[in-house]
């Protein structure tokens, strides 16, 4: 597992995920960056801890009066499950982003949208929408404020906006406040996976354009 | 068997079912989880039939995917949280729950026995520090939890306003946190 992270998820979005109130787009992210980052799979195991807690705790239900015989029954017709493939740790995606994706980064269907950027939006419930990008190196997104949260995890290469330098396993936690304008670092594409639940409003002309291209 | 089955080593009945595909082990954690995790449900607002259908789904998940259980990362109320958890999202929000990848350990490794005593002990005392909160922020935290409430959904259903919730889960996981320190740190 990488090591050298330094942008993590929030509390809030790891209690969210945890308590299985997150639209799916975001929670893809979630356990994308929790994929790659041992910090984050400890601190979300603590409100998993949580739950497991309130579990035990919230009260017996009464049970069909075949219940287990049921259960047995629906066991019965499952096939063992086989052991997991050893974690593909050459891959650029962590497995639940592949599982979206079909595959791989070579397996993604790019749609250019200008100016060397590309995207390609994942399908999810519509509450919100979440999206591969790809920045040629050296390269700015254009200049957005959010209305609404957005997440993004840099899958490789780097962006910088004011908050800072964002590389692999980063995660960048923007809110409405915002404003931001990241520029890819020089070298390979940046490929982030970006989770929005509104719609970004870009200022300036070009970048209106774009928004109807990228479908931000 | 344990007659007190209050005090069984869950963690330790599903490490039996893991490695030896214990039927009888299998059968004493039903009895205490499959109530729970049809409790579970039914507050989360399923109906009595999506209930019992799926917490029988849920029981055979962890059937199924017993050798994924790491006792040494997870209690078992713990894990199968995250397993009733997903089965709700999917069965009343529609939708997926994206995991994690699992951290597989090889067919060889046996989970470091310290870990699983230290989790275990954390895990009672987490326990112990819920059942000791004060009753209006354990409220939130089990609304939180069990309802499908987002913060702003809790604040319509309360009244209160959304800065005021905000900071009582603060302050109900702050307390939390204390319990879960040793939880937080990496392994
Ligand atoms: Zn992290």
């Amino acid at each position: 597992m990488t090591t050298d992270i330094s942008h993590h998820l929030t509390e809030p979005l790891l209690m969210a995920y945890s308590a299985g109130t997150l639209p799916e787009a975001f929670s893809l992210v979630v356990a994308s960056h929790v994929s790659l980052c041992d910090e984050c799979r400890a601190r979300l195991g603590a409100y998993d801890a949580v739950g497991g807690a309130m579990l035990e705790d919230c009260g017996v239900a009464s049970l069909g009066a075949n219940a287990y015989a049921e259960t047995l029954a629906r066991i019965a017709e499952r096939p063992e499950a086989p052991v997991p493939p050893p974690s593909a740790d050459l891959a650029t995606f962590p497995a639940p982003l592949r599982d979206y994706v079909g595959g791989d980064l070579d397996a993604v269907q790019w749609r250019a949208v200008g100016g060397g950027v590309k995207q390609a939006i994942l399908p999810t419930s519509a509450d919100a929408s979440v999206r591969l990008l790809s920045i040629p190196g050296g390269a700015a997104m254009p200049d957005h404020g959010h209305r609404g949260a957005e997440l993004t995890l840099v899958l490789q290469g780097a962006f910088h906006d004011e908050d800072g330098t964002f590389a692999r396993g980063d995660v960048e936690v923007a809110d409405e406040h915002l404003n931001h304008r990241p520029v890819a670092a020089r070298g390979v594409p940046c490929i982030c996976l970006a989770a929005t639940d509104a719609p970004l409003r870009f200022s300036g002309l070009m970048p209106r354009l774009a928004q109807r291209f990228l479908r931000i | 068997m344990t007659p007190d089955v209050t005090t069984r080593d869950w963690s330790q009945v599903l490490s039996q079912i893991r490695s030896h595909r214990d039927q009888a082990a299998f059968a004493d954690l039903f009895t205490h989880f499959a109530p729970r995790v049809k409790a579970f449900l039914l507050r989360s607002g399923a109906s009595e039939t999506l209930a019992e259908e799926c917490m029988q789904e849920v029981m055979a998940t962890v059937w199924q995917k017993a050798h994924l259980f790491d006792p040494s990362r997870a209690a078992a109320s713990t894990w199968i949280f995250t397993i009733a958890r997903n089965r709700k999202i999917d069965a009343l929000r529609k939708q997926r729950q994206p995991q994690p990848e699992d951290l597989t350990w090889g067919p060889e490794t046996e989970p470091d026995q310290t870990d699983v005593v230290i989790l275990q002990q954390e895990t009672e005392e987490l326990g112990r520090a819920l059942a000791t909160l004060p009753e209006k922020q354990r409220d939130l935290i089990e609304r939180a939890y069990f309802h499908d409430l987002s913060h702003s959904q809790i604040a319509e259903e309360t009244g209160l306003p959304l800065g005021t919730i905000k900071s009582r889960i603060r302050l109900a996981l702050d307390r939390l946190r204390h319990a879960m320190r040793q939880l937080d740190r990496p392994k």
